[in-house]
């Protein structure tokens, strides 16, 4: 099904979409949000395309394999919680950086974490919708 | 060691699978490196695996407050001898699976994940058993249930999906309950802390409502543990997926419900309340009975081990119902025998069927004559899991029984005493229809097998010969090991060395 609607349409809610996700992850750490509700967003965003352009064209749009998504987030995750080591503290304690960024306010390793789970859950969602949206081979 | 290598040490059960597994889906398409790494991961878990289990021997209970959090606010990690054992125990299991997927596991389910799948698997059983945080002992069990229900269905025949619909509706019922189970507790105390939970839940004046939230704790690690009348997933589901994944699930999964039902019933209710101990020792006669009587009923060497799981877990679950320091001690060292010795089961079931094609006890036949190595092996195997001297399996029914005998149960006894005779009739029954009778005739895989290259033969018997091994250690050294068993049951009987350990930190 082509619908000229739905297509033009869609061209507009993609970036907005994934605008809007980065917003949810980037507020998460302590008003409602983060990065599973956001990585749902940035998924649907992709979702809405594959319904729109079909699964090929959105798999050409992501344009990585989202095993790798998925593989890339849990890594950060991990590394999040790892950074405390290298101060000889206990596995996933916070450290913040000093600085105090415009738009964001300070940077830490929770945010890195956060990260790492809107890359996951943008590649598990993606994953699943392409994996039961490809037609069966006989 | 400094504190941070403890803790670290504590650590890295959780975050080597993990890594590991990241390692793995990097490399999703390349098959032979996903192998390899998948033996490195089992060496190395094996080896933390040991330097962990010992740390905890000289060092006594350690304790990790995640992130840093003061004690009971944030989530904790402790190891003390129980969890160690079975630490150790998912170490050796990782180790030997992981050798023997190598030859048993199709090439189209190792495209579907199956090494990341197996190490996230262990990763949340580890977890499990590491954990010292209700809330965070459920998050454990969904990181394990959900990578196990994807090993159990991998392939999708239809007999996989029947069992996997079962085994998740039934599993998903259990979370629920203990989700349930510990909004109530928190609810009631406002922690989540198990060391914190025992001293508040004794405060609690709804005496009643305690019970009845020890009770939902019951069924759901009853389920999750497969012990009567909730055990039906079990038998409709582990004869079907990959044989390396049956044998994993068999010694480690149901374990895990079993580790979580001493853990709870000795640490956060009271082990003197009557009751509790009743209804848990009724449970267990009806579940070594039916168990038992189940596996006399199959004919399929598979189904007959899966119902045997369940009434050895009726041992287990009759020496935590005992509730006296000698019977923690003697089901600590039943749980450890039975993984061993029902791994090795398992894995001669696949051995068989690589070789003859089928699980079928009607069409085997004639094992002994032309393979008696590995009729040997399934004869060590099971002559220890009916009991019999002096293997593993003899001390651990016997101290099981006289842990009965001390506080004079002797219905119980008489009913465990009688299983165990039962047990060496399907075990009989196996032998004489696989190994003994005639071979009716040679089939086209037996063809097949004859080509396997000699290398290959060897990798798919030697994690069998090495269980075999650790069995006979286990037999022999029963001594030792049981003294171990004794320390950690009195550890068990007398939470407080828990609690403080936990409490005390910083």
């Amino acid at each position: 099904m082509k619908s000229i609607i739905l297509q033009t349409a869609t061209r507009y809610l993609l970036p907005m979409l994934l605008l809007f996700s980065f917003f949810l992850l980037f507020r998460g750490h302590n008003s409602p949000g983060g990065g599973f509700v956001g990585g749902l967003v940035a998924s649907a965003a992709y979702a809405l395309y594959s319904i729109a352009f079909g699964v090929e064209e959105a798999k050409k749009l992501l344009r990585i394999e989202p095993v790798y998504l998925i593989a890339t987030g849990l890594m950060l995750a991990l590394f999040s919680g790892m950074i405390a080591f290298f101060s000889f503290d206990t596995f996933m304690t916070a450290k913040w950086s000093d600085l105090n960024f415009p738009l964001f306010g300070k940077l830490g390793t929770p945010l890195l974490f956060d990260l790492g789970v809107y890359i996951v859950v943008i590649g598990i969602t993606l994953k699943i919708l392409f994996t039961i949206s490809e037609e069966v081979k006989p | 060691m400094t504190t941070f290598d403890i803790e670290l040490l504590v650590l890295l059960p959780i975050l080597l699978p993990l890594s590991f597994a990241i390692l793995m889906l990097f490399a999703w398409k390349n098959l032979q490196f996903q192998r390899i790494i998948n033996v490195v991961a089992g060496s190395t878990g094996f080896i933390v695996a040991i330097i962990l289990f010992s740390t905890i021997y000289v060092n006594g209970i350690q304790v990790v407050a995640i992130g840093g959090w003061k004690v009971p606010f944030g989530i904790v990690l402790v190891a003390d001898n129980f969890s160690a054992i079975m630490i150790l125990m998912s170490g050796l299991m990782g180790f030997a699976v992981a050798f023997y997927s190598i030859v048993t596991v199709d090439t189209a389910n190792e495209q579907h994940f199956y090494y990341p799948l197996l190490q996230i698997l262990l990763m949340g059983v580890n977890g499990a058993f590491l954990t010292g945080d209700m809330f965070n002992l459920y998050v454990w069990f969904e990181v394990m249930l959900i990578s196990s229900f994807v090993l159990l269905a991998l392939g999708g025949k239809q007999e996989q999906l029947e069992g996997a619909v079962k085994y998740v509706t039934l599993n998903l019922v259990s979370s629920m309950i203990f989700l349930s189970a510990v909004g109530i507790l928190y609810g009631m105390t406002g922690t989540l802390n198990m060391a914190d939970l025992a001293v508040k839940v004794k405060l609690v004046e709804n005496q009643g409502l305690v019970t009845v939230v020890a009770m939902m704790f019951l069924v759901s690690f009853g389920i999750k543990s497969a012990v009567f009348p909730l055990f039906s997933w079990l038998p409709a589901s582990y004869h079907t997926p990959p044989v390396a994944v049956s044998a994993l699930f068999a010694g480690l999964l149901t374990k895990v419900g079993v580790y979580t039902m001493y853990r709870v019933f000795t640490l956060i209710f009271d082990i003197n309340n009557e009751f509790i101990g009743t209804v848990i020792l009724i449970i267990a006669g009806f579940t070594m009975v039916t168990g038992v009587l189940g596996a006399a009923a199959q004919n399929d060497f598979r189904r007959i081990l899966s119902f045997h799981i369940v009434s050895q877990v009726g041992y287990m679950v009759m020496a935590l119902g005992l509730m006296t320091a000698f019977s923690f001690a003697a089901g600590i060292f039943y749980i450890v025998y039975h993984i061993v010795t029902k791994t090795n089961l398992f894995f001669i079931s696949g051995i068989v069927e690589r070789i003859k094609g089928t699980y079928n006890l009607d069409t085997l036949g004639g094992l002994f004559k032309k393979y008696p190595s590995v009729s040997l092996l399934f004869l060590i195997s099971a002559f220890t899991l009916s009991g019999i001297p002096p293997f593993a399996g003899f001390w651990a029914k016997f101290t099981v029984a006289l842990a009965g005998f001390r506080i004079e149960q002797y219905l119980i006894v008489g009913v465990s005493l009688f299983v165990g005779l039962l047990t060496l009739y399907s075990m009989t029954k196996i032998w004489n229809y696989a190994f003994w009778q005639d071979e009716k005739q040679e089939s086209e895989v037996e063809r097949e097998f004859y080509k396997i290259s000699i290398n290959r033969k060897y990798l798919l018997y030697s994690p069998s010969i090495f269980m075999t091994v650790v069995i006979l250690l286990l037999s022999f050294f029963a001594g030792s090991a049981f003294d171990f068993a004794v320390l950690t049951g009195e550890q068990l009987a007398n939470p407080q060395y828990y609690i403080n350990a936990v409490l005390g930190v910083r």
